[in-house]
């Protein structure tokens, strides 16, 4: 009888439907997480609190699923009544049992052998609409799988990944489309962000990050530099369903290092692009880091929340860039509210008026070598940060770390790496970080939690007052979201890649991590 | 034919374990100019480690015919871009292919020049490391010795003679990564003071002088220093006449071994 009951209940959750509309009230059903960053606003914040400061103490590993490969582990699960899909590197998919961890269905994708890729064999999730799950892939295709079965419907090519083009980013579904963008900043690619049609696979629109001759901004690129301008889409954005616009950051303007080859502004590289998601057409857009020579991608989470700004209720964009600025933009015009630096910065006197940095002489890369903060790696970078609407307060981890930056050959050839320059550590420098909250209006430092080396993973706020984050050292942890004070930890063993999120099962609230090569999901002893 | 099909898969399954997609493309012809250039992209990547003109620091000299890690330009090549796995050379992923050349122009034109000659008599020196220095106390070389400071078997191929004759007169000026000093003070007031072998933003592992390995947390600490700028060997120059450096450098610069 028991039995019978647990097919049952298997059997309604795969052939759960998640239209628009439920996306669009995630918060309505905390035991799920559908959609990359727990819901369009990007707060990475379950409303459950099951698990909280009081109890958290006796949080235990209740289930590991291991991966097969030794690339890294990126992803976010995304979690449908009782079924959790993840995208294991570097362009698989599995459908695992929440209860148990062990697998519902299984889509390997072969791969051609001579993918370029900058930095690993990875991806960062899935989206899911309908009854269908969406992956991206190394080989800048998007597939969409049968959400029951995981057998192909459709699988469709992005762009050509001979010349370094790649999907590692989770999709953002939104409406009847797919939102999807693209790797390759360091292949002197052209940059782009495109939506398909949910049921057909057929592409809706395109958003050109690099525009071309005669659009706006094409003259902030010095002759055909254009072409190779990179202005990549790699990290999942955000959606306003008021405003029907889709929020996204674009990459490093390409060569990385060597910007004497592209003179201008670069537009709209290292930007923030609001765009209709009906059309693709461009609402606005705030360009973070004019004319980059640091390799500063703009490809954070940008998070939306409705606050006071000045003594105006305003809607809101929050986003902690790479260059180390922490900026509050007003999310219907992109109007520069706040920008402050939120970690060490040696690059820019401070922000203008309307948010461009005045930039300090002599700080872009040279042949010798250039001391610059932030490192090249950022304040911090794709790894996602938090909102707690409980307790009001943002939260990222920060980076204290310099580099000594250096200017080297742009030479392009299509597939070959076209980045002229790079960077090295600072002699004696033992770079840390810290997880800092702060007031989200103002950028107020309310408290801040020291780590011993910088991460490369994200956190997730809970309802039941706590932060999870990951140490580079591979200790999953939790903090009290007002304080700061550790809570509970646990030591993973593995490098950490990833972002956590939390669903139910049962009734019973989960924290999941995908930590070295296994995902871990923990919950109170039972 | 049979034969070059299996030379270029050799080659190609080489590139692939050393985690290179591409083919090393064509070495342009070496020119002056070409050496020069290296130069200048040396001074900038290299420098710092193996010091001006190569001449070794915290890195291995380069000045010298024949390179333990590339005994020809396609493996110097490879080495520069792929680093050597398990040393502190680091990936040099983000030069250009032409860039990598370039410098292996420079480095080839280093191995011309008059090798730097010892200073002293390695064999004094080996008497003096076993005898009057008590080195091996501390140091583990070939097969034996202590854990306190680093290994020694291969030190003579992975640093410069300016680097070693520092090491022992200010050894807190080279302290290598791994071997920071530090300090903890237990609630109890408990103090332990030793080598850090790892840390977490939650725990601690400490390696004392007599050996003993603490795994600490750090809730349970009242004060943790760590004593960077530090180090558990006292400087030798008080020790040791300047002829006998000199023999001690000569010795310590005849290791090459390394397990």
């Amino acid at each position: 009888m028991r039995f019978l009951i647990l097919a049952l209940v298997l059997g309604a959750s795969l052939g759960a439907q998640v239209p628009f509309e439920r996306i669009l009230k995630a918060e309505a059903e905390p035991h799920n997480w559908l959609t990359y960053s727990g819901n369009y606003s990007s707060h990475r914040h379950s409303p459950l609190k099951l698990i909280n400061r009081d109890n958290v103490g006796g949080l235990k590993a209740l289930w590991t699923y291991q991966i097969n490969t030794l690339h890294k582990f990126e992803t976010t699960p995304i979690v449908v009544d009782g079924v959790m899909y993840i995208s294991e590197p570097p362009s698989d998919v599995t459908a695992l049992d929440t209860r148990t961890g062990r697998p519902l269905w299984e889509y390997r994708r072969k791969l051609p052998k001579d993918i370029p890729v900058c930095c690993g064999e990875v991806n960062r999730g899935v989206a899911v609409l309908g009854d269908t799950v969406y992956i991206g892939t190394l080989d800048a295709h998007l597939v969409a799988l049968d959400a029951k079965s995981g057998l192909v419907r459709w699988d469709v090519e992005v762009e050509d990944y001979t010349v370094g083009q790649s999907v590692t980013v989770a999709p953002l579904a939104v409406k009847d489309k797919i939102v999807v963008g693209i790797a390759g900043g360091e292949y002197g690619v052209r940059g782009f962000l495109d939506a398909y049609d949910a049921k057909t696979g057929e592409r809706a629109w395109r958003f050109w990050t690099v525009p071309g001759p005669g659009e706006p901004g094409n003259e902030t690129w010095a002759g055909d530099s254009w072409k190779r301008g990179a202005a990549t889409t790699w990290v999942t954005g955000s959606y306003d369903p008021d405003l029907n616009l889709v929020y996204w950051g674009t990459g490093n303007p390409g060569p990385d290092w060597n910007g004497e080859v592209r003179e201008g502004d670069n537009l709209y590289s290292d930007s923030l692009i609001a765009l209709d998601a009906d059309s693709g057409k461009l609402k606005w857009y705030f360009q973070f880091t004019p004319h980059d020579v640091h390799d500063w991608d703009a490809t954070e989470v940008p998070v939306l929340i409705d606050g006071t700004v000045r003594g105006q209720k305003r809607k809101l964009v929050l986003f902690a860039n790479r260059n180390a600025f922490y900026y509050v933009l007003d999310r219907e015009t992109g109007e520069f509210l706040l920008g402050k630096p939120y970690a060490k910065q040696t690059w820019a006197k401070g922000l203008d008026d309307s948010g461009r940095p005045m930039r300090l002489p002599n700080t872009a890369p040279t042949l010798e070598g250039t001391l610059v903060y932030p490192a090249v790696p950022g304040a911090t970078n794709w790894f996602s940060p938090s909102y707690s609407p409980a307790d009001h307060l943002f939260y990222v981890n920060v980076t204290e770390m310099g580099h000594i930056y250096h200017m080297g050959e742009a030479i392009f050839k299509a597939g070959s790496r076209y980045s002229a320059g790079g960077a090295r550590r600072i002699p004696g420098e033992e770079p840390y970080a810290e997880i800092r909250a702060f007031v989200p209006e103002t950028a107020e430092l309310k408290w801040a939690f020291r780590l011993q080396r910088p991460p490369r993973a994200g956190l997730l706020s809970t309802a039941g007052g706590l932060v999870f984050g990951c140490s580079a050292e591979g200790d999953f942890f939790a903090l009290d979201s007002q304080s700061g004070k550790p809570l509970w930890r646990f030591q993973t063993g593995g490098g950490m890649y990833s972002n956590p999120m939390s669903f139910a099962v049962d009734g019973k609230q989960r924290i999941a991590i995908a930590a070295g090569h296994g995902l871990y999901v923990f919950g109170l002893g039972e | 034919m049979r034969i070059l099909l299996t030379l270029v898969l050799a080659a190609a399954s080489l590139q692939a374990q050393a985690g290179r997609d591409e083919p090393i493309p064509p070495r342009p012809p070496v020119t002056p100019e070409e050496t020069t250039a290296g130069k200048r992209l040396f001074d900038g990547h290299c420098a710092g480690c193996h010091g001006p003109e190569g001449r070794g620091a915290q890195g291995p000299n380069l000045a010298r015919p024949s390179l333990r890690h590339a005994q020809d330009a396609q493996s110097l090549f490879l080495v520069i871009d792929l680093g050597i796995e398990g040393t502190e050379m680091p990936r040099g992923g983000q030069l250009h292919d032409l860039e990598i050349w370039k410098i292996v122009a420079y480095v080839e034109s280093l191995g011309r020049t008059a090798p730097e000659p010892l200073p002293g008599d390695a064999e004094r020196g080996k008497n003096l490391y076993y005898g009057k220095g008590n080195c091996a106390a501390c140091h583990w070389l070939n097969g034996g010795g202590g854990r306190q400071g680093p290994e020694l078997s291969g030190i003579g191929a992975s640093r410069g003679l300016a680097y070693l004759r520092q090491s022992l007169l200010e050894p807190a000026a080279t302290v290598p990564e791994g071997f920071l000093l530090v300090a903890a003070v237990g609630r109890d007031g408990h103090r332990i003071r030793g080598v850090r072998l790892n840390e977490d933003p939650f725990t601690i592992q400490i390696r004392d002088s007599a050996d003993v390995i603490h795994s600490l947390r750090k809730e349970d600490l009242a004060e943790l220093h760590r004593q960077k700028g530090e180090s558990s060997m006292p400087p030798y120059g008080g020790v040791f006449t300047t002829a006998e450096i000199d023999d001690l450098v000569s010795f310590l610069a005849s290791q090459r071994g390394g397990s």
